[in-house]
């Protein structure tokens, strides 16, 4: 090519490209979506297998739904007419039925229940699901022992459809964690097939295969793009989904996120950020659901380790300083529920999370701090995630005001997601802002997990305290042997004492916020705060 | 010829080598811990340390280094944790995404920019002038992503011309069956009209966006580039003979002209390939920028090292190619040179 014909030929590519004016169309075809059900998330799933390494929260909706589990909740109607799951009914899925004895459960399961393959689905799969759950390490090992189920030996297969789980010691918690997302039942003939011997449990297969018998099985993934399942025909454990064919692109922009719902190209917008949520409600056009987080809250930790926070009344002042309504109104838009201002912080009944008698009361908290011997104050930092920056960011800065006011000089500190965590572990910052929430909605589960000696990882505040390890434990096993009135004295007593002491503030319980085209209905709210697609329908 | 171009990428392997090295180390510099992070929020130290393991990354550096580079020589990236696909998989993919986008959006820009910092140079002060100064500030100095979003918020949801921003195609489209990647060519290689102008009409509104912010350096460049030329003396010559100015200015002054316009194009070009994450994260497009940021997100360091490394050779590649032009446009230049 010489240059004289390069530039007539550029000249004639950029010719032709300018004719070629384009029709900007949207055309769809009406009849597949009254069968397809478009949803929009933020983010997309890493991995199907709740069981794999690192699996993000997005990849436990793929295995909620692509994998039966052997019982599941019922469900009970909220106050504004929506639906949630119940925490206390337990319903049949993969089994049909069960016997709870003292110190083991056998399981019936369904006889005409099959993988998405067709081959039939056994107690030996179950078996074998069961003890990839509590070898595999990592989260799913840790969420089984959770339930007090820990070693393979506690899994039989006594024969084709029966199943019987032992116990190793009495649990309340064990029926609960059976119910959950972990306990999914695979394909173990088709998982081994795929497995190699330095991946045993075949993981790397189930990262972007659906080896189940759930409703649901996946026909295609594009990392970070979409998910797109087809349902089980064949599928037995439960009422056929009225759903053929669920759609499921990440839309990382929120703006976008809500044009799409407001626009009516999307059907359901899942976890939308309060803001929006409270302006679409307004406006009316959508259908909108909001549930309370179970077992979970936005909370301020103080590292009860380390000066000045070592100090009850350092403590008690901060906890006056806060200004809970304006994170409520201009953090959380209104959109959850407060957890401070309650008449005292004595508590009458066992529910959790539940308010605390703290309330914003500079005077109160100066008092406090004089006591402390610190009425000058003193400097600290304030630390956050920078993954929940929406909620975490303006919170922290009225935090921060607040306690300027009563001197406490709090510098931000902005922590990112992949290294936040880690710092937790380290149990050295001063002060952070954070979110938790627990699966099994229990307030012995929570306080076992935050508040107990152990010092897990979510015992932020590196608290420790001999009486309330007492009090937890003490409800522990009450609730284990069925002792209803030991066990309501030990809670209130625990929370009783988290809110005396408060190493731990808690600030507002979040919400769950779903956008729905006024067509589709059948949302539920799960404890996995992830969307069951199996009871969904469009009209 | 090909002597020149395996010279020339024969002076390319330090510096790939270096972009490794690099990479490699700078990843592991980072704050945040990989482990940590994908052990889940129910992490004990122990978990940790077990996915440590697992990944590979209690081993020393120098052993990390080495496995690193062995896997590389096997064209092998490593994985993603965060897509949970092998990286050369994800980069495969998403490249294509981004080339397509970022092409189209150039030639838009190119299709603008060039005739207007023409007119400018030959009407110098005049309105055009102006109105081309005004142009190229605004698209500069107005971020991409709100371009992004008023276009979306004009087009789509005030007037509904324009598909919804999901991504490379609407959701009853199934994609072409992949030749280039590019979905418009491969479509078009399929002979179906209805997936190009599905294609098309999706990726007009990030295109625009990014034409919008790229029209700047282009425009000027062709107004300063034409100015000099327009005043030199072969120019004065061709008016003097009585050429009518057509012909003055686009065969004789805007041929010599195109120099360092098409460097500014191969500068704008792999610019935009990089840094269009916003527009990616505004269209749910899924391209290689917004990739290699959720990965630097996450501290997972398989592709960030893949995006860098890929990035690396592209520039090679697309100097290589500009180097080349110089030869095709003006004689005067040759490699050798």
């Amino acid at each position: 090519m010489n240059r004289r014909e390069f530039l007539k030929s550029t000249t004639a590519i950029a010719a032709t490209s300018a004719v070629s004016a384009p029709a900007i169309l949207s055309s769809a075809s009406a009849q597949a979506r009254n069968e397809t059900l478009l949803v929009i998330r933020e983010e997309g799933p890493n991995n199907f297998d709740i069981h794999g390494v690192g699996t993000n929260r997005p990849g436990y909706e793929v295995s909620w739904n692509c994998y039966d589990r052997l019982m599941s909740h019922g469900v009970k109607k909220t106050a504004d007419g929506g639906e949630t799951y119940d925490r206390d009914t337990f319903t049949p899925e993969l089994a049909e039925e069960w016997t709870k004895g003292d110190m083991s459960m056998t399981f019936k399961l369904r006889k005409n229940a099959t993988f998405h393959d067709g081959t039939p689905i056994t107690a030996k799969d179950v078996k074998w699901s069961f003890d990839r759950a509590v070898t595999v390490g990592g989260f799913p090992t840790f969420q089984m022992k959770a339930g007090s189920l820990e070693k393979p030996e506690q899994f039989v297969a006594v024969d084709d459809y029966t199943f019987r789980v032992d116990f190793i010691r009495k649990d309340h918690l064990t029926v609960p964690d059976l119910a959950v997302v972990v306990p999914g039942v695979y394909h173990s003939e088709l998982v081994k097939k795929n497995a190699t011997e330095k991946d045993p449990w075949g993981l790397e297969y189930t990262k972007t295969n659906t080896p189940g018998g759930g409703a649901y099985k996946v026909t295609r993934f594009q990392a970070g793009t979409e998910v797109v399942y087809e349902r089980h025909d064949n599928w037995k454990s439960g009422k056929l989904p009225a759903i053929k064919r669920i759609i499921w692109r990440v839309v990382p922009s929120a703006g976008n996120r809500r044009a799409l719902i407001e626009r009516g190209d999307a059907d359901l917008s899942f976890d939308m950020p309060n803001k929006d949520f409270a302006e679409l409600k307004q406006a009316g056009k959508l259908q909108m659901v909001s549930s309370p987080v179970g077992n979970a809250m936005w909370y301020l930790g103080m590292n009860c380790k380390n000066p000045p926070f070592n100090n009850v009344k350092v403590r008690q002042a901060v906890a006056y300083a806060i200004p809970y309504e304006k994170i409520m109104d201009a953090v959380m838009y209104g959109v959850a529920n407060p957890l401070y201002g309650a008449k005292s912080n004595t508590v009458s009944n066992v529910s959790w999370p539940q308010p605390h008698g703290y309330s914003a009361d500079i005077a109160k908290a100066k008092a406090l701090l004089a006591e402390a011997g610190m009425s000058n104050g003193f400097e600290t930092t304030l630390s956050f995630n920078l993954g929940e920056a929406v909620i975490s960011e303006p919170l922290c800065i009225l935090v921060q005001e607040s306690l300027a006011q009563i001197g406490i000089k709090a510098t931000i500190n902005k922590i990112t997601g992949a290294n936040f965590r880690n710092e937790l572990l380290k149990k050295e910052l001063p002060m952070i802002v954070n979110v938790f929430g627990g699966w099994l909605d229990y307030p012995e589960y929570f306080f076992f997990w935050c508040y107990h000696g152990q010092n897990a990882v979510f015992n932020t505040m590196s608290y420790q305290d001999k009486a309330m390890d007492a009090l937890i434990d003490g409800a522990r096993k009450a609730a284990a042997e069925g002792d209803r009135a030991a066990y309501e004295k030990d809670v209130k007593g625990f929370i009783d004492k988290a809110f005396a002491e408060v190493p731990r503030i808690p600030l507002v319980q979040p919400y769950l916020n779903v956008a729905m085209q006024k067509n589709v209905a059948g949302y539920r709210y799960w404890f996995h705060r992830q969307l069951d697609y199996r009871t969904l329908t469009k009209a | 010829m090909l002597r020149q171009i395996g010279k020339r990428f024969a002076t390319a392997i330090p510096s790939v080598i270096g972009v490794i090295i690099v990479t490699f180390l700078l990843t592991r510099v980072l704050p945040g811990d990989t482990a940590a992070y994908f052990a889940g929020p129910a992490a004990t130290p122990q978990a940790i340390e077990e996915i440590r393991k697992t990944l590979g990354l209690d081993r020393p550096l120098p052993e990390q280094f080495v496995r690193y580079v062995k896997d590389l020589g096997r064209g092998d990236f490593g994985k993603s944790l965060t897509t949970g696909q092998p990286v050369i998989t994800d980069i495969a993919q998403r490249l294509p995404a981004s080339a397509e986008l970022t092409l189209l959006g150039l030639i838009i820009s190119i299709l603008i920019a060039v005739p207007l910092g023409i007119l400018a140079a030959v009407k110098q002060g005049s309105l055009i002038d102006h109105a081309c100064r005004v142009v190229a500030t605004a698209g500069v100095s107005l971020p991409v992503f709100f371009t992004g979003l008023i276009l979306v918020y004009v087009f789509y949801f005030i007037l509904g011309w324009s598909p919804a921003p999901l991504g490379r195609l609407d959701i009853y489209y199934s994609t072409p069956p992949h030749v280039t990647g590019f979905y418009l060519i491969d479509s078009l290689i399929a002979g179906d009209p209805g997936t190009f102008r599905a294609a098309l009409s999706q990726l007009i509104l990030p295109a625009v966006t990014l034409a919008i912010f790229s029209l700047a350096p282009i425009t000027r460049m062709t107004r300063a580039s034409m100015l000099a030329v327009l005043s030199s003396d072969f120019v004065r010559t061709a008016r003097a003979s009585g050429l009518s100015p057509r012909r003055v200015i686009v065969t004789y002054a805007f041929r010599n002209a195109m120099l360092p316009v098409v460097t500014t194009l191969g500068m704008v070009f792999s610019f935009l390939l990089g840094a269009n994450v916003l527009v990616e994260k505004v269209f749910a497009w899924p391209g290689i920028g917004s990739y290699a940021i959720e990965a630097l997100i996450a501290s997972d360091f398989a592709p960030i090292q893949g995006f860098v490394l890929t990035m690396a050779i592209l520039y090679v590649l697309l100097n290589l190619m500009i180097d080349m032009l110089y030869g095709v446009i003006d004689p005067r230049v040759r490699l050798e040179g």
